[in-house]
């Protein structure tokens, strides 16, 4: 690590090496992450944040080569992670979501990281908001996060994004299913992908309707229905201007403090959490009377309620009075 | 991947036999396997030379006509490969197979900063038609045939091959020019791909359609199950993947309103060889009635010339082992036995030492000789399909059909050829297999002579057997020559009518006329290859290949 | 969360035989690498961009095309000049044993020819890791 107000300086100035070492010392964990992010905190907060999500295959990937294309066209600085899966066999990972943009490899105002999920489910990593918070404060203007996008239950990006982009494949019936089981609440932008499969205007109108149908949303916001062809180029400047439309609309919203307040709870939350989490855990794993407990719950001789109680009770005690 | 899976009992006896393409293999045939199969001579057979010619394409095959050789040739300049011609021609070669150096394949003039390091390296430099007319000088393009292995600016390749022919005094009807020219398999397997699929199919069909036209001695394409194999794909899935991709391309054609009977007979195919023999000889019998089959049936084409699967059964390449080298030329016999025994026309062995360089003139005079030998000295000429009849061998052709057969429905139930290709399913499905493979070879599950007893060596400490080959030299002096004349040709030629071709070259790739008769104009007017296949790049742009794994 | 060696499997030049790169980041996955793969017909200067974005530890470089050496003298002396000289760089391919000590003089950390078991390169890549830990 080099000088510390030196690299966070390299990092407030856009230096892409120094904002990917620090994106590294997040997802290690590493013991002067939380520091340096307390010192880059205050200069986040600019970027707007887009989530793109959907099923495997979709196209997500090609839509964000495309949409850099049309913000770079803008002059945006766009930042882009993309997380991929972690295999549960090994460990690894192959991340290989940015081969679909690699025409922006070179472009020094284009940043994309790509991010193993390491096992968190949800569809991003633990790493990923803390990560999103480094390439605010490195300047970018846009931020892509593109989910693992491995299921439906990808509500963790309503936690970070400002916007929601969710891609649905036409014909595929499970963008439908997707709408219905609830996701209509975080999508902002629909977009049907592969349009020229013939029904995409069958599913452009189909989500229309049932978009119509559940106007359950809390600010006043439309959610848009955009058809694409990505990788033909097809779309994706009505698509960026949908973004776009999006973030002057929240910028006007006669009630901006609601979703907001919303988003930064459940952000806070996490955090509050995650940190209880790992303070309660080491008390837990250096407790020499955890594995008797165990031994008693396999004979039976205790039941697991009542000892959960006596084992966070001890813990409150150590946490109060100290070692 | 080479090997079938053998599963043997605690006293090392075979219990289990299965085969690449997933077939079982019993210990032993009789009359009730066929009988089980439904095989009936008229139907799965046929006489030699008559549908569905599963045993030969020609009534007296080899003994009509041995097969023919094909060696690829072309490095460095232009003038050392029209030398190499002249006296494979005195040798009494009647065919000339061209190879490019990768800056050609790729659309790159010399000069291009991606060229470094590579002008003719892995075959000649092209930049222009100056090139060619060096490349071709005194050679007789009417009575010689040259096969071009270049596929994402084949386009550019034949116009220019019409060119210089032009030049030289002969029309374009009497030549006969066979680029590969097959996109798709490049985005399956060889890399060597620029614009996006559709873009990359269209000028396939563009090109096809023009020669239908324009080029009647011609063969406009030659697709490659060579290199999906070589890639990972199974014997089954080589056959089926060609199938599909010649599909993708006759769709595209007939879609001009151009009817298959017009052109597919003008269509060839560039199998591989290697693996357990028996699987490849069921495969390539499978494969011509099969082609037989589709055309007919699906196509509509009833000419017997037109139903032919014509094609250069051989090379091996991925049966090779870099391992004990040596060991390479016996098992590249093998592989030449089986293409016989499967009434390969055309045939190409792959050099024993293709796994460490460009072959040396003595490997590859081996690989000649090895061809001979079987013709001439083993008795490969005496009958035609010498294993007609055979429990195995006809229940195995077989069920070889069947699985190509499901190999190709899965495709086409994903959606075709182009979709699969998009969307990196086939790719993936490879990459895996070959990754898969690779374990099992290293696990000992599959065995490979010299590499396995390489392991071992290891595993006791023995220094590996690393038989030294002679490396193939790489002359620096090739890119100062190409990059000097292109300096040249660029002071020289009428700036204006290369503006002007080239103008002309983009108002047609962005509309939908055929490309050729404007890339003839383009070569004619001395615009680069780079030049050329430039303003591909900015009407198409460039493919973003998909994920793999 | 524990720190993952990061690699990136490149494919620098004009060769389009990507069987052994593809392979290679399979086994590395299921070995516990994180695996980032750039694609086919990479510049140098790519490679760099993405090695820098991503801040891995490791850029294998996959060559069949016989210019390992000029190659990887290149992106070494990029790789300085980048502010990158902490990134190890190894190389597999067709690699010509007589090649192996040039290259490890310019400062390749490790060669993989072509043909090395993946429990080799697996365990060759962790011992780059091992010495400093």
């Amino acid at each position: 690590m080099p000088d510390r107000s030196d690299f966070i300086k390299k990092i407030l100035a856009g230096d892409p090496g120094a904002g990917a070492r620090m994106i590294r010392l997040i997802e290690a964990d590493d013991p002067q992450a939380f520091g340096l992010l307390r010192a880059l905190y205050p200069h986040s907060g600019k970027a707007f944040i887009i989530g793109i999500t959907g099923a495997p295959g979709a196209g997500k990937s090609t839509i964000i080569n495309g949409l850099i294309t049309q913000f770079r066209k803008q002059n945006f600085k766009v930042g882009v992670i993309a997380v991929d899966p972690t295999s549960p066999f090994s460990g690894g990972a192959i991340l290989g979501d940015r081969l679909r943009m690699q025409t922006h490899a070179t472009d020094e105002n284009v940043f994309i990281r790509s991010m193993a999920s390491r096992g968190r489910a949800g569809g991003l990593s633990r790493a990923t908001r803390d990560a999103a918070l480094v390439l605010d404060a490195m300047g970018h203007h846009i931020l892509l996060i593109e989910t693992v996008g491995a299921g439906q239950a990808e509500f963790e990006i309503s936690y970070l994004a400002h916007s929601i982009g969710i891609v649905v494949v036409p014909g595929s019936c499970d963008g439908i299913q997707a709408v219905k089981a609830g996701i209509l609440e975080t999508g902002d932008i629909f977009i049907v992908n592969k349009g020229d499969m013939g029904d995409a205007d069958v599913s452009a109108h189909q989500l229309s309707m049932v978009i119509e149908m559940g106007k359950a949303r809390k600010t006043g916001w439309n959610p848009r229905v955009i058809k694409t062809h990505a990788l033909e180029g097809l779309g994706l400047a009505e698509l960026a201007a949908a973004f776009l439309a999006h973030r002057d609309f929240l910028g006007t919203d006669p009630d901006p403090d609601k979703t907001r307040k919303e988003r930064e709870t459940l952000y806070f939350n996490c955090l509050v959490r995650e940190l209880a989490m790992k303070k309660l855990g080491a008390f837990m794993e250096t407790d020499p009377a955890y594995p008797e407990i165990i031994n008693q719950l396999l004979a039976r001789e205790i039941d697991p309620f009542t000892a959960a109680e006596q084992v966070f009770k001890k813990i409150q005690r150590k946490m109060t009075h100290g070692k | 991947m080479g090997v079938a899976k053998y599963i043997k009992d605690e006293r090392g006896q075979i219990k289990e036999v299965t085969y690449q393409s997933g077939i079982k293999i019993k210990p032993s045939y009789g009359p009730e396997d066929l009988e089980r199969a439904g095989f009936s001579y008229e139907k799965d057979l046929g006489a030699p030379g008559e549908y569905p010619f599963t045993r030969s394409l020609h009534p007296q095959s080899y003994r009509s006509r041995a097969w023919t050789t094909r060696q690829y040739t072309g490095f460095g300049t232009p003038e050392e490969t029209n030398e190499r011609f002249k006296l494979m021609i005195a040798n009494g070669q009647n065919g000339l197979n061209v190879a490019f150096d990768l800056p050609t394949q790729m659309g790159y003039d010399s000069d291009h900063p991606l060229a470094q390091g590579e002008v003719g390296r892995v075959g000649m430099a092209i930049d222009s038609l100056k090139d060619f007319e060096t490349a071709f000088a005194g050679i007789p393009l009417d009575r010689i045939g040259s096969g071009l292995t270049i596929n994402a600016v084949a386009t550019i390749m034949m116009a220019m091959y019409q060119a210089v022919a032009e030049k030289f005094g002969y029309s374009k009807d009497q030549i006969s020019v066979t680029p590969q020219n097959d996109i798709l398999k490049e985005m399956i397997g060889r890399g060597a791909w620029i614009y996006p699929v559709e873009h990359g199919v269209r000028l396939v069909g563009d090109s096809i359609a023009y020669a239908v036209k324009e080029l009647p001695k011609s063969n406009p394409v030659s697709i490659c199950g060579y290199h999906i194999r070589e890639s990972g794909a199974t014997p089954a899935q080589e056959i089926a993947y060609a199938f599909e991709i010649a599909k993708a391309y006759i769709d595209n054609v007939t879609a001009r309103g151009i009817a298959p009977e017009a052109f597919v007979g003008r269509f060839s195919f560039n199998f591989n060889v290697y693996g357990n023999m028996w699987e490849q000889i069921a495969k390539f019998r499978a494969a011509r009635k099969l082609w037989a089959k589709m055309l007919k049936n699906e196509y509509g084409v009833t000419d017997k010339k037109n139903l032919f699967l014509r094609g250069l059964f051989g090379g091996g390449g991925s049966g090779l082992t870099k391992e004990q080298p040596e060991n390479n030329i016996m098992r590249g016999a093998y592989y030449a036995l089986g293409a016989a025994l499967s009434g390969a026309q055309t045939t190409a062995l792959c050099s024993f030492d293709e796994a460490y360089t460009i072959p040396t003139p003595r490997s590859a005079l081996l690989s000649l000789r090895t061809l001979e030998l079987l013709m001439d000295e083993v008795g490969m000429r005496d009958t035609v399909d010498p294993l007609a009849g055979s429990y195995f061998v006809e229940t195995l052709t077989l069920e070889m059909e069947e699985k190509i057969l499901e190999e190709m429905q899965a495709v086409q139930s994903l959606g075709g050829m182009v979709a699969c290709i998009s969307n990196g399913l086939i790719q993936r499905k490879i990459s895996r297999q070959a990754y898969e493979f690779e374990k099992g070879l290293q696990a000992g599950v599959y065995k490979k002579v010299g590499l396995s007893s390489a392991l071992t060596d290891k595993i006791s400490g023995k220094e590996p057997d690393q038989t030294n080959v002679e490396l193939h030299a790489h002359n620096e002096k090739w890119a100062e020559t190409s990059c000097a004349n292109l300096k040249e040709l660029r002071a020289t030629r009428d700036g204006q009518a290369v503006a002007n071709s080239l103008a002309a070259l983009e108002k047609a790739a962005k509309g939908s006329d055929n490309v050729m008769p404007y890339l003839v104009n383009c070569c004619h007017a001395y615009a680069t290859v780079g030049e050329m296949a430039g303003v591909f790049r900015q009407v198409f742009g460039e493919w973003n290949e998909p994920e793999f794994y | 969360m524990e720190n993952k060696i990061r690699v990136l499997i490149a494919k620098p030049g004009l060769d389009g035989h990507d069987k052994g790169a593809k392979i290679v980041a399979l086994a590395l996955r299921d070995a516990g690498f994180e695996v980032i793969y750039t694609g086919l017909h990479q510049t140098l200067e790519q490679i760099i961009a993405i090695a820098t974005q991503e801040a891995v530890d490791v850029i294998g470089l996959s060559i069949m095309s016989g210019a390992h050496l000029p190659i990887c003298r290149k992106l070494l002396a990029m790789m300085i000049k980048k502010g990158l000289p902490d990134i190890r760089l190894v190389v597999g391919g067709v690699i010509p044993f007589q090649d192996i000590p040039a290259l490890k003089q310019m400062g390749v950390a490790a060669v993989f020819p072509g043909g090395t078991s993946f429990e080799d390169i697996n365990s060759g890549m962790k011992a780059l890791f091992e010495k400093e830990r």
